[in-house]
């Protein structure tokens, strides 16, 4: 058992999310930055699906009941366990008894904290994620929750520190044009590539909104609401690009003009507020 | 039919309208192509998502271009009653935009057979096609900021039921009891894309 003490900002429970049922109207959800909870999971000998923490800059003061393996990745932030100093990127020993506590991330926006065995909180749809949009799994945990630790593990932990790039301070994301890139003038499409923007405060789970130069449409009438995919730009009409993320709507009635590149869709999930984006048009 | 590339795993199906895309929908999910992952209609496309570790934008391409339409209509497709209280706030509003009576367009709305085209907004929340032209209005001016579970409202060619409280600014004509979304049962949502759906006046 997990007993929070500080949430931080916001801490939810993902994992791989809830993928294939879009159709029906359920958003994919999971891990923002599924890379960074893939190997969460690895280094405490879980399946890549068993569900983490999320915690969103950081913050997190959380006790354990039990003695139990933990691993960090995703955003680095200073970490203390009892009165020790902890680490990113490898294996840790909690034990029963002690707290673990997250500072904030000095780059990058989420931290995924694994514990081996996976959280065990009811599944909904096969996943343990909290949709922030449609309200599906857990709620986001608060003072007092306790969280069940399960069996998932089916390994033993191999990799002391895994080998992790650092989050860049300026994100280049490459986008793949498509496909109501003809829904902006030309001239948009030049700036996009050319201008700088800023991750605005206003994103979340549901999508990274960017403030700078706006995109002028090249149409002016309704687009009827289509399917949308995680990593998605969008441009509603104030000209400013939406980049979507895991709670993603499954329709929206504004042009998507390109698509992240799967490569770079974790990264987009670690886009801090006031952090510089540029994004490289790929011609489809 | 035009087919636009969207990202490196789905192709977005552009479509004449809602029942070229239906019949779309209903022959790949009938026979999902390989390396499909999820379907999603909407009011004119079909997204067509894929596995790229499975299956290519060429050869899904041809797959969806060779689809027959008319494969998957003959589908046996379940149909749902909606018992509804034609009692909302913009029945008298939508009399007005109709130049029908309030009796007139409860009679409208009950006297057609609608199939669900498609989901999304929210989970659960199901745009229903197949009503009378007649009925056809324009969202309101300015959305509400909740509009309650259960509220059946209109929207250009749609009818629609809110399954639970959402911001909205459909016009809303009645309300049902009946519970379109529930985590708990195995199929959540009440309506499903290929779903008849008949409203009933309490």
């Amino acid at each position: 058992m997990i007993e929070i003490v500080r949430p931080g900002p916001l801490t939810t429970v993902q994992d791989l999310g809830r993928p294939g049922r879009a159709g029906l109207g359920v958003s994919p959800s999971g891990a923002a930055d599924l890379g960074a909870l893939r190997l969460a999971n690895r280094l405490v000998g879980n399946p890549e699906s068993a569900a983490c923490l999320e915690v969103t800059l950081g913050g997190l003061a959380a006790r354990f009941a039990e003695t139990a393996l933990v691993a960090l990745t995703g955003a680095p932030t200073p970490v203390r366990v009892a009165d020790r100093q902890g680490f990113v990127n490898g294996p840790l020993t909690v034990r029963a008894g002690e707290t673990l506590v997250l500072g904030a991330p000095a780059r990058g926006l989420r931290t995924y904290l694994a514990v081996r065995g996976g959280i065990d909180v009811p599944p909904v749809f096969g996943s343990r994620s909290t949709d922030l949009l449609s309200g599906l799994g857990p709620e986001p945990v608060r003072p007092g929750t306790r969280l069940p630790v399960g069996n998932a593990a089916t390994g033993e932990p191999t990799v002391d520190i895994a080998p992790v790039p650092a989050l860049p301070d300026a994100l280049e994301l490459r986008v793949l044009a498509g496909p109501r890139a003809d829904w902006v003038t030309a001239d948009a499409i030049r700036l996009l590539a050319r201008q700088s923007y800023v991750v605005s405060p206003r994103s979340n789970r549901v999508g990274v909104r960017l403030d700078g130069p706006p995109l002028e449409r090249a149409r002016q009438d309704e687009l009827p609401s289509e399917g949308i995919v995680r990593g998605a730009v969008q441009v509603p009409p104030d000209g400013k690009p939406v980049l979507f993320l895991a709670d993603h709507p499954v329709t929206g009635g504004y042009p998507v003009i390109g698509v992240v590149e799967p490569a770079d869709t974790d990264l987009l999930g670690q886009a801090r507020p006031g952090q510089r984006v540029t994004l490289r048009w790929l011609a489809g | 039919m035009r087919i636009f590339r969207y990202g490196r795993s789905a192709l977005l199906v552009e479509l004449a309208g809602t029942d070229e895309v239906m019949g779309l929908y209903r022959a790949l999910s009938a026979a999902p192509p390989a390396g499909v992952v999820d379907l999603v209609p909407a009011a004119r496309t079909l997204l067509v998502m894929f596995d790229p570790a499975r299956t290519g934008v060429d050869s899904l391409a041809r797959v969806v271009e060779g689809a027959d339409p008319a494969a998957g209509a003959e589908a046996p497709a379940a149909t749902v009653e909606l018992p509804v209280s034609y009692d909302g706030p913009d029945l008298d509003a939508v009399a007005d935009l109709t130049g029908l009576s309030p009796a007139e367009v409860v009679r409208r709305h009950t006297g057609a057979e609608y199939t669900v085209a498609f989901c999304g907004f929210a989970p659960g929340f199901a745009y229903l096609t197949g009503g009378d032209p007649a009925l056809r209005v324009p969202r309101r001016d300015s959305p509400r900021t909740e509009v309650p579970a259960g509220a059946v409202g209109l929207a250009g060619e749609f009818t629609g039921v809110y399954p639970r409280p959402l911001p909205g600014g459909w016009q809303l004509i009645g309300r049902t009891a009946e519970t379109l979304w529930d985590v708990d049962r195995d199929q959540p949502a009440l309506l499903v894309p290929g779903t008849r759906v008949r409203f009933v006046a309490q």
